[in-house]
């Protein structure tokens, strides 16, 4: 390896994962060519890939060193790709001063936090993305993985459900469709509105963020709306808190649906609080016998009362699902969502291609990633500087280009450039003022005030009429047939030898060609804009 | 009508003026603006022909003209197409020169007007000046008629030693505007301002031959700016402050359009004046090596388009002026409204360059009745492309191309460009992989996401159409 020609890269490191039944993995074949290419070199523990269908092999093929054990790994590599937070074990065997990126869930794990700073680590906790970024959500591991939960919870939904999801008229009698509620419209319950849409069910669901509405409809679920004013959405895409008033309300709702449907699928969670108690046991009572409950909150503490976390258990002949690994179940697609993610992760780190990951600080979305930087806590990291919420954004540039109009540049200018042009234009100014003659001072105020106005005003033209701008402007400027009226027959026809047939023909002249502007220029822009339209 | 009836008319009709262009901030209070603009131009006209300037005989010859060239006007407003705007608005620019060099002339040879010492000076120096620029734009306005409707090859004609010319020319009407100014009567006077006229005359033809097309929005807003000068030019000519007014709003109204251009383009003006851009000499060639394509392009089919559209939840549209020679903007309405049928969330996003005069591509849209709130002007879109699933160009080239902001070797380096290769997919119809007006080669077609739809952008939009309905 140091023999090589080309100095060789930081080592990125995929470690098996420890967490009991966890059976995804940080990494794919796929994209260890791809972190290949950025210019690191990537090693992977073996057996790390198999319980997610990637073999060591296919990650040699793909140009991975397959090391034999944790030891080896964690010790070989400066950066360590993993899924779920590390052991203290794994802590242990970590490289003083290393990198790491996961998720680490800082606010739940304090004592990690604590290890991580001991070993002088640099940790970048995927939880920890600033989602409202725009530009982040191609590393945001939290919705690809809540995508598939959603995904397999319908899936294991229709395991345990006796039935079919479709209605079918068949040979052996009509089957009615399943009814599936869905309650929480994130990430999670998007994906299982669609997956059970898909497969034939009448799907509800229900959000305290009433603005989710139109996007469980484009899913092909209806929303179910508590009869309560109360707007839940509390800042970064995740709920709030509601009051007592509501929350009797949704109660209301809850008990009334549990009563209709087959299956309930929740996923309501609030951040930094345990989940929601959605469905109460006497609603698990009141549902048909065989219905089915999957509670993707049940790692928080579930959103129904009967939840038993990380296990089906059926009560009242009730199937309820509180499994904590849903995305663990779907190992394949979530590994490759998940390398993917971190994969756009490293490429935002590694920007120069080299193979050197460097953590910049100044990146809004690294910053809010990194929750320790060389030992130092930096989490939790401070509110973003701006809210990107684009929406008043049309007057902004165009405020902004006023102050450079005509320099080439945005933003004030320098000083200097200013003293010299008022001292040209006072110097043009008393140049004109000592020699011009009376008369045509009044004119020349008049001309330089209005081009002042027009500058003002043409500023404010929204750009999507530029097109009608410049028509009526040139409409506008057919005031010039004014010059050409009057030279066709003024009071002085005949003083001083006045050659008043040629005027007279070239004024004539001049009042068609700009008669044909003036109603043409008006015509057409009348025209034009009528078609602007909502 | 006494004078000073004229003289609060056209205070009227200078504000109505201004309150027109004031209109034209919002797609709403636009119709209203023109509303005013006619107003005014009434009420101008009206207080000319029945104020103190006009005597009763004048007026039968006033109103056959305003028939002749209104029946003129009118018909043609009503039937040009919205793709050939354009080259309307050139042609109408080029009347306004015209008419004002016949006023200058018909001003110099009027006797009846007796100044003396600076004040006479002063005259001269209006009329030789309102008759060169009136000049200028009436010749480099028809050239941009010709190059905008392809009379004229889009090509920029490059003179050997052109800056020179330009230079000896503006010496010579230096040099005649003072044998102008010491001529004694009108006779002696007139040589050296029928030179002047012609010399002006060519330089404007000049100056837009040596122009590319991809400047040409620069131009036809340049050209506006100066039929604005030229009538406040004739409004110092006449001592008339409605001209000033009117010829001042207008002017600065296009200087500040080819500022905004120029800007859009991150070209300085005087550049794009001096021409000679995407001529094949020069510039581009240095970015031969800086920008050599590398991979391969992958081609879809109509089929495979409607495919990926109908998947899509976050669309934008990226047209240019393929789409307005193609006149492709109905189907594009029309695929617009099948998607939204979908939920499809569809928007346009507009570079202020695209087409071939400011505001072009708005305008076709707007014909087509696509919804205004819907097209978007490129910064308010450029940060949603990572958010999009599909963005489709069709018939642009240098105004998405990534190698403005990748390759500061690049000759459009710097330029503000749609980032289309940020969405999932995108898509781009082209007849060929000819490049653009400014002869760069475009590196999203080697990208990775980006398909290539070939052939004429209103057949492949038909079949996607078809597609996607069927």
């Amino acid at each position: 390896m140091q023999t090589s020609p080309t100095p060789p890269g930081q080592r990125i490191g995929v470690p098996r994962e420890t967490f009991h039944g966890e059976k995804r993995v940080a990494t794919v074949p796929d994209v260890v060519e791809k972190l290949i290419k950025l210019g690191f070199r990537v090693a992977v523990e073996t057996g790390a890939g198999d319980a997610a269908h990637c073999s060591d092999d296919a990650y040699r093929a793909a140009g991975a060193e397959v090391l034999p054990d944790a030891n080896a790994l964690w010790a070989a590599s400066d950066i360590v790709l993993k899924v779920r937070p590390p052991s203290s074990d794994e802590v242990a065997l970590m490289r003083e001063g290393g990198t790491l990126i996961g998720f680490v869930w800082p606010a739940q794990n304090p004592e990690l936090m604590q290890q991580l700073t001991a070993k002088n680590a640099t940790v970048l906790a995927i939880d920890c993305l600033p989602r409202t970024l725009s530009r982040a959500q191609k590393m945001d591991a939290l919705t690809s993985t809540a995508g598939v939960s959603g995904y397999r919870a319908v899936i294991e939904a229709a395991n345990a459900f006796g039935r079919y999801f479709n209605g079918q008229i068949t040979a052996a009698g009509k089957v009615p469709p399943a009814k599936v509620f869905i309650a929480g419209a994130g990430v999670a319950g998007l994906a299982a509105i669609g997956t059970a849409a898909n497969l034939g069910a009448i799907v509800r669901a229900n959000d305290t963020r009433a603005e989710v509405a139109d996007q469980v409809k484009s899913l092909g679920g209806e929303f179910v709306k508590v009869d309560y004013e109360e707007d839940g959405a509390g800042g970064g895409g995740y709920a709030k808190v509601m009051s007592e008033g509501f929350q009797a309300a949704q109660r209301q709702m809850y008990a009334t649906q549990a009563k209709d449907v087959d299956i309930i699928i929740t996923t309501a969670l609030i951040p930094g609080k345990p989940a929601p108690k959605l469905i109460s046991a006497e609603m698990v009572q009141s549902m048909k016998p065989g219905s089915v409950i999957v509670d993707m909150a049940a790692e928080q503490g579930g959103n129904c009362e009967l939840t038993v976390p990380g296990e089906a258990v059926v009560r009242h002949g009730v199937t309820i699902i509180g499994y904590t690994d849903l995305a663990s179940r779907l190992a394949k697609q979530s590994s490759t969502l998940y390398a993917t993610n971190l994969l756009r992760l490293v490429e935002e780190l590694c920007k120069a291609k080299d193979g050197v990951a460097v953590v910049n600080m100044e990146d809004d979305a690294i910053r809010g990633l990194t929750v320790t930087k060389d030992g130092a806590i930096t989490w939790p990291a401070p509110p973003l500087k701006a809210a990107p919420v684009p929406a008043p954004k049309p007057a902004a540039p165009v405020a902004e280009k006023k102050g450079g109009h005509g320099h080439g540049s945005s933003g004030p200018m320098p000083a200097k450039t200013l003293a010299i042009l008022f001292a040209v234009a006072a110097l043009a100014f008393w140049f004109v003022g000592a020699y011009a003659p009376a008369a045509f001072l009044g004119h020349f105020t008049v001309f330089v005030l209005a081009c002042f106005i027009g500058y003002m005003v043409v500023w404010n033209v929204t750009p999507a009429l530029h097109t009608p701008l410049m028509s009526v402007t040139n409409a506008i400027s057919s005031i010039i047939a004014i010059g050409a009226l009057v030279q066709i027959a003024p009071p002085e026809a005949g003083i001083n030898g006045r050659p008043d047939g040629l005027i007279l023909w070239l004024a004539f002249a001049g009042t068609v060609l700009t008669a044909v502007n003036m109603f043409g220029g008006f015509a057409v822009t009348r025209r034009m804009l009528a078609m602007f339209r909502k | 009508m006494s004078q000073s009836l004229a003289t609060v008319a056209y205070l009227g009709a200078a504000i109505l003026f201004i309150l027109s262009l004031g209109g034209l901030s919002n797609p709403e209070t636009s119709r209203r603006g023109n509303l005013f603009g006619m107003v005014g131009m009434a009420l101008a006209v009206l207080a000319t022909v029945f104020g103190p300037r006009v005597s009763p005989s004048g007026i039968a010859w006033i109103v056959g003209a305003l028939v002749v060239g209104g029946g003129i006007g009118l018909y043609a407003a009503k039937v040009v197409k919205m793709t050939q705007m354009p080259e309307l608005v050139a042609l109408m620019h080029s009347l306004v020169g015209l008419a004002a060099c016949l006023v200058g002339f018909a001003s110099y040879v009027d006797t009846s007007i007796q100044l003396q010492g600076a004040e006479k000076a002063i005259h001269e120096v209006e009329i030789y000046v309102g008759i060169l620029i009136g000049a200028v734009t009436f010749s480099g306005s028809l050239i941009a008629f010709g190059k905008l409707n392809g009379k004229i090859g889009g090509k920029p004609l490059l003179l050997p030693a052109r800056h020179w010319l330009n230079l000896a020319g503006l010496l010579v009407v230096v040099w005649f505007g003072r044998e102008f100014l010491n001529a004694h009567d009108v006779q002696s006077g007139m040589l050296p301002l029928v030179v002047m006229t012609v010399i002006a005359l060519l330089f404007g033809i000049h100056m837009v031959m040596a122009i590319g097309g991809a400047d040409m929005p620069v131009v036809v807003s340049m050209l506006n700016s100066y039929s604005g000068w030229a009538a406040a030019a004739t409004g110092f000519m006449l001592s008339n402050d409605l001209l000033i007014v009117t010829g001042a709003l207008v002017g600065s109204s296009g200087a500040i359009l080819s500022y905004i251009m120029c800007s859009a383009m991150n070209r300085n003006f005087i550049s794009v004046i001096a021409g000679g851009f995407g001529s094949g000499g020069g510039t581009p060639a240095k970015s031969g090596e800086a920008a050599e394509p590398q991979g391969e392009v992958v081609p879809v089919s109509a089929a495979e388009t409607a495919e990926l559209l109908r998947e899509a939840k976050n669309v934008i549209i990226v047209p240019g002026y393929g789409m307005a020679v193609a006149q492709a903007q109905h189907t594009v309405n029309e695929i617009t409204q099948t998607l939204r049928g979908k939920g499809v969330n569809v928007r346009f996003g507009i570079h202020p360059v695209a087409g071939r005069m400011p505001g072009h591509m708005n305008v076709l849209l707007a014909e087509a009745k696509v919804p205004y709130d819907i097209v978007m002007e490129m910064d308010e879109i450029n940060e949603d492309f990572p958010d999009t699933d599909v963005a489709m160009v069709i018939g642009a080239n240098d105004i998405v191309n990534p190698s403005a902001l990748e390759d500061p070797a690049s000759p459009i380096a710097g330029m503000p460009v749609l980032e289309v290769w940020k969405a999932k997919t995108s898509i781009v119809m082209k007849r060929s992989m000819a490049s653009g007006y400014a002869g760069v080669d475009n590196p999203l077609f080697y990208k990775e996401n980006n398909r290539m739809l070939f052939g004429d952008a209103k057949k492949m939009l038909d079949e996607v159409l078809g597609a996607l309905k069927g």
